[in-house]
């Protein structure tokens, strides 16, 4: 299970990697969500996979026994995960709009902050 | 006493909460904007007099133990940190009610503020990296929406490049502290500076270490991962600009300086420090080459905040006791001095109606006074005594020298030099030459315009934040010395541990 989530990890952030580095912004936004999910899951994976054992204290325990599963990792993701998902549908408004005003989705047209005045763009 | 850790972020949220209520009434959201942000900064200096008096402050929200419930912690820096974040807070909001129109006040311009000042502070006071992080994402999405507020095309385009590679450096830092959560087990900072000289798997901490340094190093602008900053900041209404110049790569140099002088403390620190100061050195170069090339007055600005991040990292590369308290001191005066320049850009542009220093002149004949009022940050910028900013780079290069790295010391002086050679340069083409477009033809046409009241509310803050840099430059000792006990601090983690771990660990 770990190795095979460990492959996922990698396969999304290969993915992301080269998604944020294409000239399309549709893409880029792509690339951007790709990544905070590989994040996530690798917080999940790097957190150790316990299966089935939830962290209760036993009957008639005063204190946990080992293995348990780690519900700390399960608790950042999930902040991550909303806190991601906010940040994401902003971006996606943002792209939309800037779509709209300048005409074009090709980042490499969107120069002219860069650039000194006067110059040929 | 404990307890006065929460307010600087409590009075922003609920403000920002209580304004939200008050959605029709931009009078109310004025009023409350400043109100709030003065409150803030009587708060902050009563927190630092009493991190001074009695020690660090800890609280555990929610009261559960240290290492298991989120902890915040005011030591000096990070008390340091939040009153100068109040005062800018202060004065941007001053200044706002002078430059910010009603259309932009409609739509929760104020509010907006106030909740990028809650994630700045929050950023300052927490003690556990998760929380860390879910800080700089309220302060990332205040600052996004600041930032394209008014929806013109170039403040669209920079948003791009801000919004894009700011989340790149989120989902870096969330990856961090998940690999540092799976070798520790814990997210306290205090506990972490316990824990981590323990620990085994030292490879995977320095893999760690440098994702933390890309990470904040992407906020605080270090070369080469700072080609965000100049591409966005001079878009949004000037007001905007100035507060995010002020304190918006200030807080990621906080975080480096946080997590390799408390936190990571060992062999990894060692070999990041040394990287810092490799880079350190062409962030001050290119920073400043990139500011003496342009001729718009905020872009020229921009590239000078890279320039002067360049020397804080410097400072804080060499860690001996004295570079902190530089570093430490260096980032005050620059937060105060930069924030002021933006202002005043922003002043000349309502005058003269352009940014563009070549179609410019003329000021200094009917606003010698304004003249003067540049001239406190510009020239303290650029370090020439008695400012603030002489002292700040004098105490950064004695330590350089102190610990013989005499060609950074020398890169350093270079670029003072080329500071205030881009200084003089809108000296000479916004104050002294004449205006191109002829004798009086549009001096101050839109200025005559403006109520006296807003004037007021322009001038006001300039002449608050410069008669800072001056005194910061009369009374250098008593502020030294707060930044010297920092810096003591922060080098020596056993008392921040001991705060907020109480008796255990």
């Amino acid at each position: 299970m770990t190795f095979m989530l460990a492959v996922i990890v990698g396969v999304l952030y290969a993915t992301g990697t080269y998604l944020i580095l294409r000239r399309s912004m549709v893409k880029v936004i792509f690339g951007l969500i790709f990544l905070g999910h590989a994040a996530n899951l690798m917080i999940f994976t790097v957190g150790r996979l316990t299966k089935g054992v939830p962290a209760f204290v036993p009957e008639g325990m005063e204190v946990l026994t080992e293995p348990f599963a780690d519900p700390l990792p399960q608790a950042l993701i999930l902040t991550a995960i909303v806190i991601g998902f906010g940040v994401q549908a902003f971006t996606i408004v943002l792209f939309k709009r800037t779509y709209q005003t300048l005409g074009t989705e090709d980042l490499d047209q969107m120069r002219s902050t860069d650039q000194l005045p006067g110059e040929e763009s | 006493m404990n307890r006065i850790i929460m307010l600087p972020i409590l009075l922003p949220l609920c403000t920002a909460v209580v304004m939200i209520f008050f959605r029709r009434s931009t009078a109310m959201h004025r009023i409350l904007n400043v109100a709030a942000t003065a409150l803030m900064s009587g708060v902050s200096l009563v927190m630092l007099g009493s991190v001074q008096a009695g020690g660090i402050l800890s609280l555990q929200i929610g009261g559960w133990e240290a290492p298991f419930g989120i902890s915040l912690v005011a030591d000096m820096l990070s008390s340091i940190m939040v009153v100068a974040t109040a005062l800018i807070g202060f004065t941007t909001a001053l200044y706002s009610l002078g430059t910010i129109d009603e259309e932009k006040e409609h739509y929760f311009y104020h509010p907006l503020l106030q909740l990028l000042l809650m994630g700045i502070n929050g950023a300052f006071l927490t003690g556990d990296i998760f929380n860390l992080y879910v800080w700089f994402e309220v302060m990332l999405i205040s600052s996004f929406v600041l930032l394209v507020l008014g929806g013109k095309p170039e403040q669209l385009e920079g948003a791009i490049k801000y919004v894009t590679l700011n989340l790149l450096s989120s989902s870096i830092f969330l990856a961090a502290v998940g690999i540092l959560y799976g070798i520790a087990g814990t997210l306290n900072m205090a506990d972490l500076a316990v824990r981590i000289p323990l620990l085994g798997h030292r490879e995977l901490l320095s893999v760690v270490g440098v994702l933390f340094m890309i990470t904040f190093g992407i906020k605080a602008a270090i070369f080469p991962l700072f080609f965000w900053l100049p591409a966005s900041y001079h878009t949004p209404p000037v007001a905007v600009s100035a507060i995010f110049a002020g304190l918006l790569t200030k807080v990621g140099v906080y975080a480096i300086m946080r997590f390799f002088t408390t936190v990571f403390i060992h062999e990894e620190a060692a070999f990041i420090h040394q990287v810092l100061l490799f880079f350190s050195a062409f962030t001050m170069v290119v920073g400043v080459l990139g500011a003496v090339a342009q001729y718009d007055i905020r872009k020229l600005l921009s590239f000078h905040i890279i320039s002067q991040i360049g020397y804080m990292i410097f400072a804080l590369a060499i860690q001996s006791p004295l570079a902190i308290a530089g570093a430490l001191f260096y980032i005050i005066h620059n937060i105060v001095a930069k924030t002021n320049l933006f202002y005043i850009s922003g002043l000349i542009q309502c005058l003269k109606g352009s940014w563009d220093l070549r179609k410019i002149g003329g000021v200094y004949r009917f606003y010698p006074m304004l003249g003067l009022l540049f001239l406190v940050p510009a020239l303290g910028l650029a370090g020439i005594p008695p400012l603030s900013g002489f002292w700040a780079k004098f105490v950064v290069i004695k330590a350089g020298i102190d610990s013989e790295h005499y060609l950074l010391v020398g890169i350093a002086l270079c670029v003072s030099m080329l500071t205030l050679y881009s200084m003089i340069k809108i000296w000479n083409e916004a104050f002294w030459k004449d205006d191109p477009r002829g004798e009086g033809s549009v001096e101050d046409e839109g200025y005559l315009l403006i109520p006296s009241m807003k004037k007021v509310m322009m001038v006001l803050p300039i002449v608050i934040l410069g008669s800072v840099t001056v005194v910061f430059g009369f009374w250098f000792e008593p502020f030294f010395e707060i930044a010297d006990r920092a810096a003591a601090e922060l080098l020596d983690s056993g008392a921040y541990i001991e705060a907020v771990m109480g008796g255990r660990s």
